[in-house]
């Protein structure tokens, strides 16, 4: 066994870390680089699929022409899903902080919610939030919740009788709110996020984990010090467990932008997708995943340097 | 000792009758009372759903349109009840649609376990030139959107060509074509599970990293004294501390196979019956049978409820580690 001479304790780990990261090296070269190249490529040519391979003609920046300008449903379909994921961003990262906060104290019955509060993990992915999203019971349901009728979907006397007891008056008080002239925009922002509420807890579910998570790392010295020194918990809260968990704030707003962007309710995705299977336009549709990439990117890049600034690391 | 516990609070009386007086007991207790209807309320928000779900499907096509029903139907005899269930049984075909779906996720999950861990464990463990870079990039591959490599990746296992194997031997005239398709079986989703490179394999490598960069070094560094190498370490001592982080990745790799449609639909549509394809056609099915909308509706709940249902089994059994340690190893950077 002479094939290794004289190697170094560091060389030696080092070859052990490629070993050990074997399998994503390959399967990142593979399976991500690879087609990641031909993606590139594709947007710049029509496919043809035939029986024993596939024809591709280049034909420039035609596919990203089709995407803005000849395509019906695309430009429409991008604005309304970015400014929708935009939109929910505020209400389920509030939201996941509070949820987890109140997760994070001590009262009975508190794992019972816990496994409650994850259950969306299992439920909101994948089938049944793509059925779930099209489905009549669900959306009368959110209906319920909103307590109108109209925005196009009709509701079915069947669902107005098996939730008929259950109606919260939500549209009382959306009337009440407007004798009260508190601005309309505000009033529909509450009334948007109390009817998709399902859809938040759902989406909130992992950054309520993330939060969690940081809750727990938080040592139980700091609270005593600063109890010590007679600080209330509101100001402990603010002074110790708002700066330390606020990195968190970061990683979650990045999940949530990369999660509501892709999941499967997403309808510009499933827009996309159908371009390809339904009506074999790869090349446009794949110019059209680049676009949303792109919008992806652009998001991500703005969030990075807004908070990337403001947030603290216990390290600095 | 009895008596002795018995005087101590009368003792103390007076004290303890002076904490009502004061403003933070009213407060607390306030507080605990608005925690706990927040926490109802939305535990409430979670369930409902699923409730909905299980009464509407123990009703029949005359208990939707009875308006006295509400909760539960008319009849209360098991062959009504259950009717919905049976029909889908037949009709979903679901003892194969379950077996062809669980064996793929079981596979799926036991071979992405296998894979994110050891890589997980490389990038805690093992620095090398360009480490940094490549754990970037098993974050980049969580951000980028799966659609975008979807076409690509379905081209690549239609006309397969082994990474250029095939294309070889066929050259020197060992095998007949150059390109296979492997669409309608498993082993896109072998191929792509052994790299890490399934669905969210990412986070998988990333909950893994954080927990064995947590674990402390003292152990490696006696197993090393005592003469084991870095794959008996790895086996003997990291594994065992992990387990219960490994049955999260299961769980989550799981999960998310078994409700996957992306990639089931790319793969293997067509030619396998599994129960997402089976679900997804429920609704042209029972419209050709001239149900009403409203009992499809029902229909499909029902089937969601059955396809639900091992994942509630699953979650059941294993919440205590998932609720114990998603929160201990912190996905936290």
């Amino acid at each position: 066994m002479k094939l290794m001479p004289r190697l170094t304790l560091t060389r030696k780990r080092a070859l052990w870390g490629v070993v050990f990261t074997s399998p994503f090296i390959i399967g990142w070269l593979l399976f991500f680089v690879k087609p990641m190249y031909e993606s590139v490529r594709y947007c710049f040519h029509q496919m043809e699929v035939t029986q024993n391979g596939f024809n591709m003609v280049y034909i420039g920046w035609d596919n990203f022409k089709y995407a803005f300008r000849t395509d019906p449903e695309f430009v429409r379909l991008f604005t309304e899903t970015v400014i929708s994921v935009l939109t929910n961003i505020p209400t389920i990262i509030i939201f996941s902080f509070f949820a987890a906060t109140v997760l994070n104290q001590e009262f009975r019955g508190r794992g019972l919610a816990r496994v409650i509060f994850f259950l969306p993990v299992i439920l909101r992915s994948g089938i049944i939030a793509e059925i779930e999203a099209s489905d009549r019971l669900t959306q009368a349901l959110a209906l319920n919740f909103l307590g109108t009728s109209g925005s196009g979907v009709s509701v079915t006397r069947f669902a107005l009788s098996l939730f008929r007891n259950l109606r919260i008056p939500v549209g009382f008080a959306l009337s009440l709110f407007r004798n009260l002239r508190i601005p309309v925009g505000f009033v529909s922002f509450i009334s948007e996020a109390v009817g998709s509420i399902g859809q938040i807890i759902g989406a909130s579910a992992i950054p309520i984990i993330i939060f969690l998570a940081g809750l727990q790392s938080i040592p139980d010295s700091f609270f005593e010090a600063s109890k010590i020194e007679g600080a209330t918990k509101w100001e402990s809260f603010w002074k110790i467990t708002f700066p330390l968990i606020s990195p968190l704030f970061l990683t979650n707003i990045v999940y949530i932008i990369v999660d509501s962007f892709t999941a499967p309710g997403n309808r510009l995705v499933s827009y996309i997708s159908g371009l390809a299977w339904g009506r074999n336009l790869y090349g446009a549709s794949v110019a059209m995943t680049w676009v949303y990439f792109g919008a992806i990117a652009l998001v991500l890049a703005l969030v990075f340097l807004i908070f990337s600034r403001r947030v603290f690391y216990m390290g600095d | 000792m009895k008596a002795a516990l018995r005087k101590a609070p009368e003792a103390k009386s007076h004290i303890r009758l002076g904490k009502y007086l004061h403003r933070s007991y009213w407060l607390s207790l306030a507080w605990s009372l608005v925690r706990g209807i927040l926490i109802i309320g939305l535990s409430f928000i979670i369930l409902y759903p699923i409730i909905i779900k299980i009464s509407s499907s123990l009703m029949t096509e005359r208990d939707l349109f009875d308006l006295t029903t509400k909760w539960l139907p008319r009849k209360l005899d098991l062959v009504s009840l259950t009717r919905n269930y049976r029909d889908l049984w037949i009709e979903m075909q679901y003892p194969k649609a379950f077996l062809n779906s669980f064996s793929l996720a079981l596979l799926v999950a036991v071979l992405q376990l296998i894979s994110t861990t050891t890589v997980g464990y490389g990038f805690a463990r093992f620095p090398y030139f360009g480490s940094n870079f490549m754990f970037a990039m098993v974050i980049f591959t969580l951000l980028v959107p799966p659609q975008m490599v979807m076409i690509p990746l379905f081209l690549n296992f239609r006309f397969f060509d082994g990474f250029g194997l095939f294309r070889l031997l066929h050259k020197i005239g060992l095998v007949g074509q150059p390109e296979i398709s492997l669409l309608g079986t498993f082993w896109p989703f072998v191929l792509t599970s052994i790299t890490a490179m399934g669905l969210k394999n990412g986070l998988f490598i990333y909950i893994m990293r954080q927990f064995f960069k947590g674990m402390p070094k003292e152990l490696e560094e006696a197993a090393l004294v005592d003469g084991a190498g870095p794959v008996r370490t790895f086996f003997t001592i990291m594994l065992p501390g992990a387990s219960a982080v490994m049955i999260v990745v299961f769980l989550f790799s799981f999960v998310w196979q078994w409700n996957d449609i992306f990639l089931t639909r790319m793969y293997i549509r067509g030619h396998v019956t599994m129960l997402p394809f089976m679900l997804e056609k429920l609704n042209q099915l029972f419209d050709s049978y001239g149900y009403s909308d409203q009992y499809i509706s029902v229909i499909i709940n029902t089937g969601m409820l059955m396809f639900m249902a091992p994942l509630l089994v699953l979650y059941g059994l294993l919440q205590r580690y998932f609720v114990e340690s998603v929160e201990r190893t912190g996905i936290v950077g």
